[in-house]
């Protein structure tokens, strides 16, 4: 207790005395408590011996909580125990309580009931040095001196033998307990830093590969001190390890001395000089704390600092690109288990199951196996000798006392950034996987659908282990595991329904059940031949796979492949309880790729071949209808992954589905409709479901009552309705008005969220914007405007810009104050949103008194701004929206000039990669080119070599708005004559080669622009331009024939020019 | 000879027509083979003149092994006593085919009686811990370390009792049975096979029902 107490428990450090909350403290405790409530009746003896001075602390208890033997006098207690002179052994007079015998602190615990644990604190808060007031001051020093064992005889009275005898042996039963503290306490902390080992292995092997010869040399040697490493991963002794040092290290630069280096869970530093195992003395600090090998190095080697730059690509590269090996190898390799695989066919695996699972285990069985070194030193055997045990240490406690005492400080604070070192390496690693190219993905992985916004990721278990805290579940669970190990058919099912009382879903049975081993049992019985033990095995693992860790682990152990294995069994139970459990394991990618790569897609979609509205149904069919069930909620989980999706189509799943789909029960319609609109993400399926006639039950039941039901089936419609034959179908089945409805249910958001995607998607066509419009969807449109979540949104205003068809829609905005709400948009983050919204505002801009509010509110400002945002989407968003505001602004170009910089970036938006961008740019230009001011400015800023160099493009949609352009920009100045210098005249005439009549037109227009400069003439003439002109010149478009007409008429009028000049001259 | 047979049929057809009265699951023609099958299974007479008129332990557990696959002697004791109604030491034609419309087509209720009939070694109408013990003891590989070796035995029975014994009168009754059952079905056989699996059963109607006819 002594060396525990003041050594390891963790004190707060600002000198008030008290014990930290923390887990360590907590089981530092217990532990005593424990230790306090046996020696009662383990040795009645020793527990009665008086103390030499009483404990005293202020407890919480009461005159009341005291029972028999106790003298109680109002609040005052006295126990009847009294000593030799008389004085009670326990006192009580509130708050404070003086106790001064084992037997009557066990005594008190017990009355303390639930508040034990609090007394002990408080009792060992206030008296720091409990072993002097136990023994005095002569027995309380051995602990100090080297030498005690050879003391003790000597200080034993003759007197007092006996007296002397009790106290040796309870002295020596309170020793042993410290030493026990201390070997719990040591696991404790090498379990805090269980990972950090290998970080610090890893960047030693990396360093390594820098010691070969040759250029890319950056250090001499890099070495352990110690070839024996321990289980848990360290090399320092274990008597270091206690002060979380993980190893020693000689590192030798290319350009300076040999440095001896330190790893611990808090860094890395400089130490005294340990050159080899077992060194005595140099474990203290002699540089600051550095956070990892390579940034100590870098401090302290000028060459390798100089050189590691060059190679820190290399340094990044090399963990990614194994990474990815593993990655890969995943389904061959189960994560670093490749024993698991082969176990899986015994049931009753022993040896290496077990070690495995003790390695995990929280339990406190933990052994750490020292070098026989350390064995002698008698450091890790509990049965030596107490005092020897401490004349070996205590030398070494001292010398470390000054870093120990830093410890309680530190020690959460150690504890995170080991985490956080460890967890850092992992996100770095895998956001530089995504980065590189695809070609070295595995290919599997980089298919995978984008949409999977609910992916879980697979996270690596950060779980704090406490080995005190096990529930009594725990135990229980262990126990049974131990029986579905070891026994036959019967003794299992009976086994595995006890393991089915407990609750399955709470997180504690849930992972008592891996950590003891259980997992693997349940998996192993699934390869039997025994139907009722694979009945029993799957009843558990559907529940305990809600749990993330165990469906990876399931996963891991290859367990999911026997599942898939069972879709094939002829017991009906079987085969719903394995599609059941599959549901719930297939949450994440590498499970739902096993499934696929096992076929088990095409077994489950095997499963939902049934009837499922037969009026009245058989037990059997019924049967077959709830295996259909699960079969859909399998592939419903399975169907976030694209390959799947093309699988289930493949399998034929889609016309099954569609026969699920006219059951009347919800619990069987959510799946279906669920996995429906998680495919409708694929082309094939929006038209399967679209030619099955799926639309009509879709669209009935969105009037179901069920939220969810309606959601998924708003959110399947929200999909489907790009294509235009289902709008029409929706509206046919009169779907329009339920997905009206449905926006009165403004609380549960993810469903508001698809019907009003299904409502904008609907929208696009203009029949149906006129029934909205009779439900009055606009006004209620426009009320879902503010105060909702961004993906209502997006939905909301992309319905909003599709009623903009209407013009009865522009009225109503203006009247219901819509356009405040949307410009109040402009000013938000989200892109999907910003390009909704800016596509809106440009709708509404079409009509002139909106397009005054839009002014009056700065709209164009904002929307002018959005041209600098990053997404290409967004820009030629904001450029489509700012055309109709020019256009309908009072003075649209006094109001562009106002916004300082606005033409400069536009102008420099040409430069776009993006073809959509570039159009949209282009179509703003023309619009600002009106104004003869604005033109000059846009002239000023180049934008007629830009155009000229965009003219090369094949994009009819890009041609039609460059050509308009070109046109507008004419108007100023010689631009027509910079445009034929700029090369623009001759791709232009190509142009009249498209097959688009719009193309023509602005085309034509442009050509008849630039055919005022003679030059430009010359060109065109030379390109060819007459006949298609003449040919447009028959088009019905007046316009286009007059510019067609008039270009002609200048080349004519310069032909005739100069004609008369050769003739007159 | 012919005669004799003719005759014999007849009987046949009559003792059919009466037990499929009160026996369900089975129809005529199937009760007819179960007949023949029985007769078969009968063998001739071990001294001319004194009819046999049963199975006897040792030939119904020969059936349950071949047919069925069971191996615990004690539940084959176990399902004979439930096959011998009038407990006359044989299994007679009428308690054959009783028996086997519950041994192979019962209803859950049908099983649910016969399992736990199967279970109460004594006839007691309870199923005691000694004799869950009794059926138990073989379910558990016993490790030698142990200082009890029968303590997972009884931990089991302890854990079982707790889960099926819905009274807490530390033993079963056919009340505790059926509603445990009912609750979690895999719990029907709770402590040993006494039913065949779906495989041999097809096997056994096949055998009987099919290849019988042929003749």
């Amino acid at each position: 207790m002594g060396v525990s107490l003041t050594k390891a428990a963790q004190w707060t450090s600002c000198g008030s005395g008290k014990l930290e909350l923390t887990p360590m403290n907590e089981s530092l405790l217990k532990e005593i408590l424990c230790f306090v409530e046996k020696l009662g009746f383990q040795h009645p003896q020793e527990a009665e011996l008086v103390f030499e001075a009483p404990l005293q602390w202020s407890t919480t208890l009461v005159a009341s909580d005291f029972k028999t033997d106790y003298d109680i006098r109002d609040l005052e207690v006295q126990s009847h125990e009294k000593d030799s002179e008389g004085h009670p052994l326990l006192q009580l007079s509130p708050p404070t309580v003086w106790v001064r015998s084992f037997s009557q602190l066990s005594k008190l615990v017990h009355f303390a009931d639930y508040k034990k644990l609090e007394e002990v604190r408080a009792c060992l808060q206030e008296n720091r040095d409990p072993l002097l007031k136990i023994f005095g001051p002569c027995f309380a020093n051995f602990t100090e001196r080297e030498d005690t064992h050879s003391n003790v005889p000597h200080l034993i009275d003759e007197d007092q033998v006996k007296d002397s005898e009790l106290k040796l042996k309870l002295f020596h039963l309170v020793q042993n307990m410290d030493q026990q503290l201390l070997k719990n306490l040591l696991q404790k902390i090498s379990e805090q830093v269980r990972l950090d080992p290998t970080t610090v292995k890893n960047d030693i092997e990396l360093l390594k590969r820098f010691c070969s010869e040759g250029e890319k040399r950056v250090l001499k040697s890099v070495r352990y001190t110690s070839d024996y490493e321990f289980e848990n991963g360290c090399r320092a002794p274990l008597w270091r390890q206690l002060h979380s040092e993980i190893c020693y290290l000689v590192i030798e630069p290319c350009d300076t001395d040999e440095l001896y280096i330190t790893c611990s869970t808090t860094g890395v530093f400089i130490n005294g000089g340990i050159k080899h195992e077992g060194a005595e003395s140099g474990y203290e600090r002699t540089s600051e704390m550095y956070k990892d090998l390579v940034t100590l190095l870098k401090s302290q080697s000028p060459y390798f600092a100089e050189n590691i730059k060059k190679q820190d690509f290399a340094v990044q590269e090399l963990p990614s690109t194994q990474r990815i090996q593993h990655v890969e190898s995943v389904d061959m390799e189960e994560q670093g288990q490749p024993q698991r695989s082969y176990e899986q066919h015994e049931k009753n695996v022993h040896d290496k199951a077990r070690q495995q699972h003790t390695l995990n285990k929280a339990s406190g069985e933990k052994k750490y196996e020292p070098c026989p070194r350390w064995r002698n030193h008698g450091l890790m055997s509990p049965s030596c000798n107490a005092e020897e045990k401490k004349s070996s240490k205590s030398s070494a406690e001292e010398r470390s006392c000054e870093i120990q005492k830093k410890k309680p400080g530190q020690g959460a604070k150690s504890k995170m950034k080991a985490e956080f070192s460890v967890c850092s390496i992992p996100g770095s690693l895998s956001s530089h996987k995504i980065k590189t190219p695809a070609g070295a993905m595995p290919v599997e992985l980089s298919s995978e659908s984008s949409l999977e916004s609910e992916e879980e990721e697979e996270q690596s278990e950060c779980r704090p282990e406490n080995n005190i805290d096990l529930p009594s579940e725990y135990w229980q669970i262990q126990k049974l595991v131990k029986y579905l190990k070891g026994g036959d058919q019967t003794a299992t099912v009976l086994t595995l329904c006890a393991m089915m009382d407990f609750n399955l879903m709470q997180e504690t049975c849930q992972l008592a059940i891996r950590d003891v081993g259980g997992l693997e049992v349940l998996i192993n019985l699934l390869d039997t031949d025994e139907v009722k033990c694979k009945i029993g095995s799957l009843k558990i693992l559907r529940k305990i796979s809600h749990n993330v860790q165990i469906r990876q682990t399931i996963v891991d152990m290859g367990g999911l492949q026997s599942i898939v294995k069972i879709l094939d069994s002829p017991v009906k139970d079987l085969r719903a309880l394995a599609a059941e459990t599959i549901a719930n394991v297939a949450r994440f990618r590498r499970a739902r790729r096993t499934v696929r790569q096992y076929g088990g897609i095409k077994k489950l979609v095997k499963l939902l071949d049934c009837v499922p509205n037969l009026a009245n149904l058989t037990e059997t069919k019924e049967k077959d209808v709830e295996v259909a069930r699960c079969g859909t909620l399998a592939l419903w989980s399975c169907s976030k992954s694209t390959k799947n999706k093309e699988a289930i189509h493949k399998a034929g799943g889609i016309p099954l589905l569609g026969r699920l789909l006219k059951s009347q029960h919800e619990n069987m319609l959510i799946p279906v409709v669920g996995t429906l609109q998680e495919c409708a993400s694929e082309e094939s399926y929006r038209i399967a479901i679209q030619t099955e006639g799926m639309i009509k039950d879709l669209v009935k039941n969105l009037s179901s009552d069920n939220d969810e039901l309606q959601m998924h089936c708003a959110s399947a419609i929200f999909k489907c309705a790009e294509d235009k034959q289902t709008r029409d179908l929706v509206r046919k089945y009169k779907g329009l008005h339920p997905l009206v409805s449905l926006l009165q249910k403004v609380n549960n958001k993810q469903l508001l969220a698809a019907a009003t995607g299904a409502i904008w998607k609907c929208s696009i066509s203009v029949e149906n914007v006129a029934k909205f419009q009779e439900y009055k969807a606009l006004e209620t449109l426009i009320g879902l405007l503010t105060d909702q979540p961004e993906e209502v949104l997006v939905n909301v205003v992309g319905a909003l810009g599709e009623f903009a068809q209407i013009p009865a829609s522009k009225a109503i905005i203006h009247k219901s104050g819509g356009i405040k709400s949307l410009v109040n948009l402009l000013a938000g983050t989200n892109q999907a949103l910003l390009v909704n919204v800016t596509k809106a505002v440009g709708a509404y801009a079409t009509d002139k008194a909106n397009m005054l509010i839009i002014d009056q509110l700065d709209g164009v400002r904002l929307v002018w701004s959005l041209l600098k945002n990053p997404s290409a989407d967004v820009q030629s968003s904001a450029a489509w929206a700012l055309c109709p505001c020019i256009e309908n602004a009072k003075d649209g170009g006094e109001m562009v000039r106002s916004l300082v910089g606005g033409l400069e970036l536009i102008v420099n938006l040409l430069k776009s990669t993006n073809n959509e961008v570039l159009a949209s740019i282009c179509a703003a230009i023309a619009k600002i080119a009106k104004d003869k001011e604005n033109l000059a400015v846009l002239t000023d800023h180049g934008v007629i070599p830009l155009l000229g160099k965009l003219t090369n493009t094949t994009d009819d949609r890009l041609r039609c708005y460059l050509a308009e352009a070109i046109g507008h920009c004419c108007m100023w100045g010689s631009n027509r004559k910079s445009f034929g210098e700029a090369g623009a005249v001759a791709p232009l005439v190509r142009y009249l080669k498209s097959k688009d009549s719009t193309v023509h037109q602005s085309t034509a227009m442009a050509l008849y622009q630039l055919s005022k400069d003679p030059n430009n003439c010359i060109t065109m003439h030379e390109k060819g331009v007459v006949k298609p002109l003449i040919h447009i010149m028959g088009s019905n478009e007046e316009m286009l024939q007059e510019a067609a007409a008039g270009c002609i008429r200048n080349i004519r009028l310069l032909a005739l020019a100069n004609r008369k000049a050769r003739l007159f001259y | 000879m012919s005669q004799l047979s003719a005759m014999n049929r007849k009987l046949k057809q009559t003792v059919a027509e009466t037990i499929s009265k009160h026996v369900e699951h089975f129809n005529k023609t199937e009760i007819e083979c179960l007949i023949r099958k029985f007769t078969g299974l009968l063998g001739e007479p071990a001294a001319p003149g004194r009819a046999v008129t049963g199975l006897d332990r040792g030939k119904f557990r020969s059936i349950l092994h071949n047919f069925f696959g069971m191996t615990d002697d004690m539940i084959m004791d176990g399902v004979f006593r439930t096959f011998d109604k009038d407990n006359d030491g044989l299994v007679s034609m009428k308690e054959w085919i009783e028996g086997l419309s519950v041994f192979l087509r019962g209803t859950l209720d049908e099983k649910i009686k016969y399992c736990f009939h199967v279970y109460d070694l004594n006839g007691d109408n309870y199923i005691s811990k000694e004799e869950m013990f009794h059926m138990l003891k073989n379910s558990l590989i016993r490790q030698p370390t142990e200082e009890d070796p029968d303590e997972g035995i009884k931990d089991l029975v302890e854990i079982t009792l707790k889960k099926m014994d819905h009274d807490h009168d530390g033993r079963l009754s056919f009340l505790d049975f059926e509603k445990a059952v009912k609750e979690e079905n895999l719990l029907l056989e709770a402590f040993g096979t006494c039913l065949p699996d779906t495989t041999s059963t097809d096997l056994f109607e096949q055998h009987v029902f099919q290849e019988q006819l042929e003749q």
